[in-house]
C-alpha cells in the first residue's frame, strides 16, 4: 500500500493536549499528564501570550513523538495551525479537535469532520436521509 | 508501439495462448476479490461515518458538562486549584492501548483508555471542595472516554478511506486496463494461429497438386516411352526406319500382331 503508514500495536500511549489552561487542567486532573525525564510535558498550556511558533513546535513535537496516541487541540488553537493540521494526514497519533470553554465550536471547520460532513451528507442524499 | 499498447508483446504460440488464458482467468478472480473487498470496506467506513457524526455531537455535551464541572470546582476550591493540578503532573496514571482490527484484510487502529497507578491529585482540595473536584475528575475521565472513541473512529475513518482508495484503484486497473490488454493479447495470438493454419493448409494443397501434376507427367511420361521402346522394336524387326515403323503403327491398328 502506497503511503500508507504502519499502525504500531503499543500496550500504553499518551494522550498529548494543545489547549487552554481550564481545558489542559481538567485533563489533568483526569490524569493524562505526563512529565518525562527531560522534564517535558506532553501537554502545552496556550494562553494570549504564546506564540503561534511555539504552538507549531509543540503540534510538530507531538506529532512525531513514538508515545502519543492522540492529540487533543482546541479548536481555536487548531484554527491558528490550521495549515498544519489540514497537512497532516497521518492515522496515528490521531488529532481531535475539540471545543474550548472561551470559543464557540464550530464543526465546519473540524478538517475531519467537514470532510466526514461532506461525505455523509452527499451519502444521506442518496440513501434519503438526514 | 502506439498501435500495440492495447495487447502484449509476445510471441504467437499456442504455449503463450495457454499463458494468457491462464492469466486472464487469474486478473477475472483477482478482480472478483477485489470487488467484494471494497465493498466490504464500503459497508464499514458508511458505519464509521455514522458513528463519527453522533460521537462527534456527544462530545460536545461531555465537553460542556467536564467544563462546567470544572468551574464548579474552581467556584469552591478557589482559583488556585489549577497552581496545584499543574505542579502535580509526574506520570500519566490514565494511559492508552491500542490494537488492531482487521477489517477484509485493513488493519484498523483501536484505542482503549486505562488507567494506571495512583493520581496525586487525590488529595487536591482536601481543605476545600474535595467532591467537586472529584465530580470534576470523573467528568473529565468520562470526556476522556468519549474522545478516545472518537480517535478511534476518526482514525479507522482515515485509514478506511485511504484503502477503499487503494482498493478501487486496482479493481479499476484490473477492469479497463489488464483484463482488455489480456483479452487482445488472446485474440491476436487466435487471429495468428489461424493465420498459420490457413498458410500451412494451402501449402498442404499446393504440394498435393503439385505432386498429383509430376505423377501423371510421369506416367505420361512412361507412356510415351514404352510407345517408342516398341516401335524401335518393330523397327529392328522389320527392319525398317523408326519413322515409318511409326507409320506402320499408326496405319496399321488392325495388325494382328500388334496387342496395342
Amino acid at each position: 500500500m502506497a503511503g500508507r503508514a504502519q499502525i504500531p500495536t503499543k500496550s500504553s500511549a499518551l494522550i498529548a493536549m494543545i489547549a487552554d489552561e481550564d481545558t489542559v487542567t481538567g485533563f489533568l486532573l483526569a490524569g493524562v499528564g505526563n512529565v518525562d525525564l527531560r522534564r517535558k510535558t506532553n501537554y502545552l498550556i496556550v494562553d494570549s501570550k504564546t506564540t503561534v511558533k511555539a504552538i507549531e513546535d509543540a503540534f510538530k513535537e507531538f506529532t512525531t513523538k513514538e508515545d502519543i496516541a492522540i492529540i487533543l487541540i482546541s479548536q481555536y488553537v487548531a484554527n491558528m495551525i490550521r495549515f498544519l493540521v489540514d497537512s497532516y494526514n497521518k492515522p496515528v497519533p490521531a488529532i481531535l479537535e475539540i471545543p474550548s470553554k472561551d470559543h464557540p465550536y464550530d464543526p465546519a471547520h473540524d478538517s475531519v469532520l467537514s470532510r466526514v460532513k461532506y461525505l455523509f451528507s452527499a451519502e444521506s442524499v442518496a440513501s434519503g436521509r438526514r | 508501439m502506439s498501435g500495440q499498447s492495447q495487447r502484449l508483446n509476445v510471441v504467437p504460440t499456442v504455449t503463450m495462448l495457454g499463458i494468457m488464458k491462464a492469466r486472464l482467468v487469474g486478473a477475472t478472480r483477482g478482480h472478483a476479490l477485489l470487488k467484494k473487498k471494497s465493498d466490504a470496506l464500503t459497508v464499514q467506513f458508511r458505519q464509521i461515518l455514522k458513528k463519527i457524526v453522533s460521537t462527534k455531537e456527544s462530545m460536545g455535551d461531555v465537553m460542556k458538562t467536564s467544563s462546567f464541572a470544572l468551574t464548579e470546582a474552581k467556584y469552591v476550591a478557589g482559583e488556585n486549584i489549577k497552581h496545584t493540578v499543574l505542579e502535580n503532573v509526574q506520570n500519566a496514571s490514565l494511559k492508552v492501548r491500542s490494537r488492531q482490527e482487521n477489517i477484509a484484510g485493513v488493519k484498523l487502529p483501536k484505542f482503549e483508555y486505562f488507567t494506571e497507578g495512583e493520581t496525586k491529585n487525590d488529595l487536591t482540595g482536601l481543605a476545600r471542595g474535595g467532591q467537586q473536584i472529584q465530580q470534576c475528575r470523573a467528568a473529565y475521565v468520562k470526556a476522556i472516554e468519549v474522545l478516545v472513541e472518537l480517535a478511534s473512529l476518526q482514525t479507522s475513518f482515515l485509514t478506511l478511506d485511504e484503502a477503499i482508495k487503494t482498493t478501487n484503484r486496482r479493481v479499476n486497473a484490473l477492469e479497463n486496463v489488464v483484463k482488455p490488454r489480456l483479452e487482445n493479447t488472446i485474440t491476436y495470438i487466435k487471429g495468428e494461429l489461424d493465420e498459420l493454419e490457413r498458410e500451412d493448409f494451402f501449402r498442404l494443397k499446393k504440394i498435393q497438386g503439385y505432386k498429383k501434376r509430376e505423377i501423371e507427367r510421369q506416367t505420361a511420361a512412361a507412356k510415351k516411352f514404352a510407345e517408342e521402346q516398341f516401335a524401335e522394336n518393330l523397327a529392328l524387326k522389320k527392319g525398317i526406319s523408326v519413322n515409318s515403323a511409326h507409320n506402320l503403327l499408326s496405319a496399321g491398328e488392325k495388325d494382328d500382331d500388334i496387342i496395342f
